[in-house]
């Protein structure tokens, strides 16, 4: 019944690079480079090789493994794939790879950083693929480590209250989880992710913790999701985002927005909605009435920024709550609508996917900017960066637009596919979600505008060496990776379409 | 009726083989020792004595429990039996301490007096008979107070021994009038028929009068509170084995024969004790003073800034504890109250023991004088270690075993439903503040630092560290082996 | 298996021999007590490959021993001992590996700690309640004078105060247990025959005898608001002292509420177990909340353990399986956990720096001079949060469920005391190695070097690493021995009692 272990292969070849840096002495910078980039892109190669070999046909979880554990708590090691893992897997294996390609110049010890950021990385696939409440909350938790010391150790001035604030936020969130799941063991002697899915969906969990009586029940909902909220984060538990975002370095950055706030969206995804449907759909006005405060705020709060970080972190809270949007959209009470479902539904995995690499992009270039200017990012700070660093000004346009949503790239389609499910679900909130569209342009293109077009001023006043070795490297093929997928989104789409459709099925009709 | 005196002489070969201990002593002393130093006059003395207690105790042994003596005058029960061989081990040991500090003088009249007195403390313990039992309670008192004062340097001494003198005359007093108080109530002077008598016998202000009389005179005897105003002084002055033995045989013999007394002597008039009232009888009157004891002696020990004195004020809680024993004897036997008193017994020769080797050096018994100890004298430090630990009653020492089957005992008798429980529960949380003192004292043995003028090695006289061993290695064997003590009842 | 009474014959044998050693040479007591702790772990290694679990006490020897009292020296052995025991020979280990620098009285001190050992080992293989209060007093004045002597900061008070505490709370177990032992007629002290006598207790007896033989045993294993000697005695005391008392010594009090209190008097557990259960839960969040504004690291360790334990007795006291279960899981986990943090925080650190206050030691940068205690605080810190893949989390899961069981609310707060651990955990960790802000540039000169981790150190923080990633990846090891012993008559009794 188990496969070949390609999945734990997926898991542990990162924390297999950690362990074997670790070990090796700190002598030879080229040597540590290449352990750390091998591990990091084995992820890419495994998951491609897993692409390949995915049945696009069928909806559930292909690949699984699944061994007894811990007998007394009735955990499994069950690693398992479906679409939406599958794509979240190859974004980590493009951006991780990114992240760390581009940090080399600028961190010291980078066997440490190296170090760190191949846990982190490990950590991410292990939430993407694991089934059962133990090894996930592991993999949950341990990812904050290496990323708190990353950020602490390495980041800007503000570092360390950015990194407090950041893990205590999370761990408040995950004190809630490991309660909430704490209760749903107690109420089925389960913590399988799967077999709680169908419990969920028959509706027997909630008829078993209704048994608790008082407010037990909703709250054991409430705690699940605030435990998923701060991580994407869900407006109004989004404070700790700007410092954590704008402090990290640039690697961490990259990651931070392009993967791990994708594992929030995945926790929405894959457990609270199958686990608790019928309170997701009583719960789903005000929550997008909060997703949309999120991508409103975001998208306008970037617009009033001048450190050119912060403006591309409330960026990110503006694209990741769209996912959420369409999410509780479709979750919401409305007519008959299953094509705007799956267009919602699908558009969010795609918007996950798509804003992974133009947001990591984009730091990439603000990193850019950031190294050339001495560590000043402001928006001031720069004029005419067009003329004199033409590749990289070009390339960094195209990550804007994509992040702007400009038809053949592939920011686009993520963006058109939640705007048409939502609108057929409840247009009053593509209409609100619009202005989330207009702010973010806005912001953007006074971006390009200041720091690219004009006069040479600030900076780029000085001597500005245009883009070359690895960041040229990683930019482009982020570049490349956009138009690729954004003319063919089809690769994309093909993967998890069962599984939407899947999902779109199981809702219940009004 | 014939009197059967080869009966009584053969009860008595402990107590003949004393005197002619004591006589032996005076008389070598008297014909070669006249002019030998007083350490030589001692030792020789000492010897002489410790082989007239081995013989009393292979007399005893081998005479075994035979019963009634001499027409009903003596029982050589158990319970004497054991209480007289526990009582001979004590001199014994007592003999061995006094070879270790100062030496008393006249030596050989010092070891003469301890004889006598533990011939008093023989009588009492199989005392049957009230003019007998006043008889030697007399004896082993007057020894006391001799002994008490026989330290002719030190003007405490003398203090020590006027004080325990008039204090224990005007005890004596008061029993002796209780005593004939009794015999004028009931027409007798064996307990047995006295016992008999009292089933009958109609309530009267008299037999209360007796009962308390015979209770002060008790108080008195075993540090009591609030009977207790003697000891502190008694301990603090008299010469380290002196207070030892008064410690020590003194207690123990003294509370088997007034168990003997209460239980079945004046059992009928126990009484009982309820939270409703209950019957008149000494029972209420000794948990009284058990109460009384245990809070006085316990608090006023944890300001004492004297070893001796300390000791002393532990002596009077400890009195406290057993006297609960007394009280439960009724129902579970002697066996938790001759455990507990001859335990302790040995763990207070011990202690003053440790006194009597230091106190020379250091010119008196404060608590800071024992600074250091563990390594000026590794073995003073770990007999020390042995005794206070259990004095306080810490496993696996025999003080813990005495302890437990004591409050056992008083449990037993009605649960916390009765006072008698919750004095054992009273007993076992001033326990507790017990332990702080003695960690006072164990603190300053094996924490501290020694004294700047102080941090010679101290030497141990041969036979003082055979005595120290011995009792340390009693007190652990019987906390590891109860029933060598308990099985004999 | 009948091995087992070895541990603590060894002991005292070793403390004896490391006395004499100490006479010689500190490095002979050493060696002495290092190879009596191994071999005392190894018998009870060997005793667990050997160990069968079954849902009764196994027993081990069984000697008629104060007949006058019905006392018997009854050894025995179950799951949930066989798991206390191994914890003890882990704990032992380290702390000699972690005393291998004291030059002072070095035979007395091991003399010491190897008496300690040895009233460990004997509380958790008794079966007789007499025979478990003495090795449980045992236990108690050889912790006056590893404090006392070789302890740090305030240690003459903080002893005292830990003994008087530990003596007052044993005083009033002593009480409880020889009322009933009185009430039920004086026929033995075995568990079990406690327990028959107990059954024909009238429920206002069985309430009160409860509650003098928890909370007495609830004082040592540091319950609010009896905790207050903890915090002082564990920081008085030298390095291996405060890992033993707070790792295992603490868990005393515990297994006797689990062994001796809960089974004897099921009616006594129900009236009592709403108090109890929110002195726990107030205790993890309180102490977890001073934790958070200690200015000495140290004592941040000390109120931690206080909060780890307050997740112990809330498993006790919701009383089922599960919840049990994690309590004794948390028992050992926590008492790896806490030698660890101990261990940096005295021996490594405190050591070589000769300060705990956090504001002094933020201005080091001791991440780059002693990387190694760097990382071990590290990881321990995070098994202490309770992260996943450690041993802390399966046990805090369990407590977690089993307590959500009993009463949702209790949960409820203890997942906050969950929170606040995090909080003050990371807060110490940071502090204490990561201090100076470094901004991801040049890095500032070091400063003068301190001395290099020895290799016991090293050896007992990988052992006790090993023991908490081993148990927290693969619980099963030990909760396959400790659930079975949960289904022996006595504890289904005691659980029962104390479901709704």
């Amino acid at each position: 019944m188990n496969g070949p272990p390609i999945l734990s292969a997926i898991i542990f070849a990162p924390f297999a690079g950690a362990l074997l840096l670790a070990l090796v002495p700190r002598a030879r910078p080229a040597a540590v480079r290449a352990v750390a980039l091998a591990a990091s892109l084995s992820t890419l190669a495994l998951a491609l090789a897993c692409a390949g070999s995915f049945d696009r046909g069928a909806a559930g979880y292909q690949l699984v493994e699944r061994h007894a554990w811990i007998s007394s708590l009735n955990v499994h090691y069950y690693l398992g794939l479906d679409g939406l893992s599958l794509v979240l897997i190859l974004l980590t294996g493009i951006v991780a790879p990114a992240g760390l390609a581009v940090s080399w110049s600028q961190a010291r010890d980078p066997r440490l950083f190296s170090l760190l950021f191949l846990a982190a990385q490990g950590s991410a696939l292990g939430v993407f693929l694991a089934l059962d409440f133990f090894h996930w909350f592991l993999f949950w938790e341990l990812s904050l480590v290496p990323t708190f010391f990353l950020i602490k150790l390495w980041g800007g001035a503000g570092a360390s209250r950015a990194a407090y604030q950041f893990v205590i936020y999370t761990l408040a969130g995950s004190a809630f989880l490991l309660l909430g799941f704490a209760a749903i063991f107690a109420a089925t002697g389960s913590l399988d992710f799967a077999a709680l899915g169908r419990l969920g969906a028959s509706g027997e969990l909630s008829a078993r913790l209704a048994s608790l009586g008082g407010f037990w029940p909703e709250a054991v909902f409430l705690g699940v999701l605030a435990g998923f909220a701060v991580k994407v984060p869900l407006y109004p538990f989004h404070t700790w985002l700007p410092a954590a975002y704008a402090e990290a370095p640039t690697g961490v950055s990259m990651f931070l927005t392009g993967v791990m706030s994708k594992m929030g969206v995945y926790g929405f995804l894959r457990i609270l909605w199958p686990l608790f449907p019928a309170a997701l759909h009583a719960a789903a006005g005000p929550l997008l009435w909060l997703a949309l405060g999120g991508v409103v705020f975001g998208a306008f709060a970037a617009t009033r920024q001048d450190d050119l970080k912060r403006m591309v972190a409330y960026s990110s809270l503006n694209h990741v709550s769209y996912c959420l949007m369409a999410l509780f959209a479709v979750v919401s009470p409305a007519g008959p609508s299953a094509p705007a479902a799956t267009a919602a539904l699908s558009g969010a995995i795609l918007q996950m996917f798509n804003h992974g690499l133009s947001a990591s992009a984009l730091f990439l270039c603000i990193g850019v900017l950031e190294s050339r200017a001495g560590g000043r990012r402001g928006l001031g700070d720069f004029g005419g960066v067009r003329s004199a660093a033409p590749i990289f000004a070009g390339l960094c346009g195209i990550a804007m637009f994509s992040s702007l949503g400009l038809p053949g790239l592939n920011g686009f389609v993520g963006e058109f596919l939640i705007f048409r499910g939502v609108f057929g679900l409840a247009p009053w909130a593509a209409a609100v979600g619009c202005l989330g569209l207009l702010g973010t342009a806005l912001f953007l293109l006074t971006f390009w505008q200041r720091v690219f077009h004009g006069p040479r001023a600030g900076a780029a006043a000085g001597e500005f060496r245009d883009l070359a070795g690895p960041n040229f490297v990683v930019l482009g093929a982020l570049v490349a990776l956009m138009f690729l997928f954004g003319l063919l989104p089809g690769l994309l789409t093909g993967i998890y379409n069962p599984l939407v459709t899947a999902w779109v099925g199981g809702l219940p009709t009004p | 009726m014939n009197p059967d005196y080869a009966g009584l002489a053969a009860g008595l070969l402990p107590e003949a083989a004393l005197v002619a201990g004591a006589l032996a002593v005076l008389g070598v002393d008297l014909a070669w020792l006249r002019r030998s130093a007083p350490a030589r006059r001692l030792r020789t003395a000492a010897s002489i004595g410790a082989c007239a207690v081995l013989v009393a105790i292979g007399c005893s042994l081998r005479i075994g429990a035979v019963g009634e003596v001499f027409g009903g005058v003596l029982a050589l029960d158990p319970l004497a039996v054991a209480t007289r061989v526990g009582v001979l081990v004590l001199t014994l040991l007592v003999l061995g301490v006094s070879l270790g500090g100062r030496v008393a003088r006249p030596p050989a009249e010092y070891v003469v007096v301890v004889l006598f007195a533990t011939c008093g403390f023989l009588l009492m313990a199989a005392a049957q008979q009230l003019l007998v039992a006043f008889l030697a309670l007399e004896l082993a008192s007057l020894s006391l107070y001799i002994l008490a004062g026989f330290d002719a340097s030190r003007p405490e001494a003398a203090e020590a021994a006027v004080k325990y003198f008039l204090f224990g005359a005007m005890a004596a007093a008061f029993l002796l009038f209780g005593f004939s108080l009794l015999y004028g109530l009931t027409g007798s002077i064996e307990l047995a028929q006295i016992s008999v008598a009292l089933v009958h016998a109609p309530a009267s202000p008299l037999l209360s009068a007796a009962l308390v009389m015979v209770l002060v005179a008790f108080g008195f005897k075993v540090a009591a509170a609030p009977f207790h105003l003697w000891a502190p002084d008694a301990y603090q002055g008299a010469p380290a084995p002196s207070a030892a033995l008064i410690a020590s045989g003194s207690k123990l013999a003294g509370f088997v024969l007034f168990t003997r007394l209460l239980w079945p002597g004046l059992g009928a008039l126990a009484g009982g004790f309820t939270w409703a009232g209950g019957g008149p009888g000494w029972i209420p009157i000794a948990a009284i003073l058990c109460a009384l004891s245990l809070l006085i002696g316990n608090f006023a020990a944890l300001v004492q800034t004297d070893l001796r004195r300390l000791l002393a004020y532990s002596a009077i809680a400890h009195s406290g504890a057993l006297l609960l024993g007394v009280i439960a004897s009724g129902s579970s036997g002697p066996a938790p109250l001759f455990y507990y008193a001859a335990t302790y017994g040995l763990a207070t020769v011990g202690a003053f023991g440790v006194i009597a080797v230091i106190e020379p050096m250091a010119g008196g018994a404060k608590i800071t004088d024992l600074a250091g100890l563990s390594r000026r004298s590794p073995f003073l430090a770990g007999c020390l270690l042995v005794y206070i630990l259990s004095l306080a009653g810490v496993p696996p020492l025999a003080g813990f075993v005495g302890k437990f089957v004591v409050f056992a005992a008083a449990l037993k008798m009605g649960g916390l439903a009765g006072p008698i429980g919750w004095l054992a529960v009273l007993a076992i949380a001033l326990s507790a503040v017990a332990l702080y003192y003695y960690l006072i004292v164990l603190k300053q043995a094996l924490v501290a630092a020694p004294a700047p003028g102080a941090s010679g090695r101290i030497r141990v006289p041969l036979a003082t560290a055979f005595a120290l061993a011995a009792a340390a290695a009693l007190i652990l064997l019987l906390g590891l082996f109860p029933s060598l003590l308990l099985g004999r009842f | 298996m009948s091995l087992l009474p070895w541990t603590f014959l060894l002991s005292l044998l070793g403390a004896g021999a490391a006395l004499a050693a100490g006479r010689h040479s500190a490095a002979a007591a050493r060696r002495v007590a290092l190879g009596t702790v191994l071999a005392s772990w190894a018998v009870v290694v060997a005793a667990a490959f050997r160990f069968t679990p079954a849902p009764r006490l196994q027993t081990l020897v069984d000697l008629a021993w104060i007949p006058a009292l019905g006392v018997r020296f009854h050894l025995a052995v179950d799951g949930i001992s066989l798991t206390l025991l191994m914890l003890t020979g882990i704990a032992a280990t380290a702390g000699v590996l972690f005393s291998w620098n004291i030059e002072e009285r070095t035979g007395e001190f091991f003399a010491f700690y190897l008496t300690l050992i040895a009233g460990v080992y004997g509380v958790f293989l008794s079966a007789d309640a007499f025979l478990f209060f003495v090795f449980y007093e045992l236990a108690i004045v050889p912790k006056y004078f590893l404090i006392a002597i070789w302890g740090s900061t305030n240690r003459e008070y903080g002893a005292m105060k830990l003994v008087l505490y530990s003596f007052a709370g044993s005083a009033l177990v002593l009480a409880g247990l020889l009322w009933a032992y009185a009430a039920g007629g004086g026929h033995g002290f075995g568990f079990e025959d406690l327990a028959a006598a107990a059954a024909g207790f009238t429920r206002g007896q069985q309430i009160g005898m409860f509650a003098l033989v928890f909370f007495g045993f609830a004082v040592l294993a540091g319950l609010f608001p009896f905790h207050t000697w903890a915090p002082t005695g564990h920081v008085a005391a030298p390095t291996a002292a405060s890992m033993l008392l707070a790792g295992v010594v603490m868990k005393l009090g515990a297994y006797g509420c689990l062994r001796v209190a809960m089974p004897l008097f099921p009616a006594g557990l129900d009236f009592w177990q709403p108090l109890v259960a929110w002195l726990a839960v107030i205790g993890i969040v309180y102490a977890g909340l001073v934790a958070l504004v200690q200015d000495d690291c140290k004592f941040v360790i000390g109120y931690s353990s206080v909060s780890h334990m307050g997740f112990v007795m809330l498993g006790l006291a919701a009383a089922n399986l599960r919840s049990v279960a994690g309590a004794v899981l948390q028992m050992f986990s926590h008492g790896v956990i806490a030698g660890l943090l101990f261990a940096v925080v005295g021996r490594m650190v405190y050591d070589r720096t000769h300060t705990r206050k956090l504001a002094e030691l933020r201005l080091l940068p001791l991440a780059r001079l002693l990387p190694f205690a760097a990382v071990v605080f590290v990881l321990a810190g995070l098994a202490s949060m309770g992260l996943p893949g450690f041993s802390g989390f399966p046990a805090e899961l369990s407590i977690l469920i089993g307590a959500w069981q009993a009463a949702p609310l209790w949960a409820a707060v203890a997942a906050l005391g969950v929170l606040v651990a995090a909080a003050f955990t990371l807060r110490v960790v940071v502090a204490t190695f990561f201090g100076p802000a470094t901004p991801g540039g040049e890095a500032a000169p070091l400063p003068a070097p301190l001395p290099p981790i020895t290799w016991p150190e090293r050896a007992g923080a990988l052992l006790l690493l090993g023991a908490t990633v081993v148990v927290g990846l693969k619980p099963d090891l030990l909760l396959n021995w400790i659930v079975p012993s949960l289904h022996s008559p006595l504890l289904q009794a005691a659980l029962k009692g104390g479901t709704p």
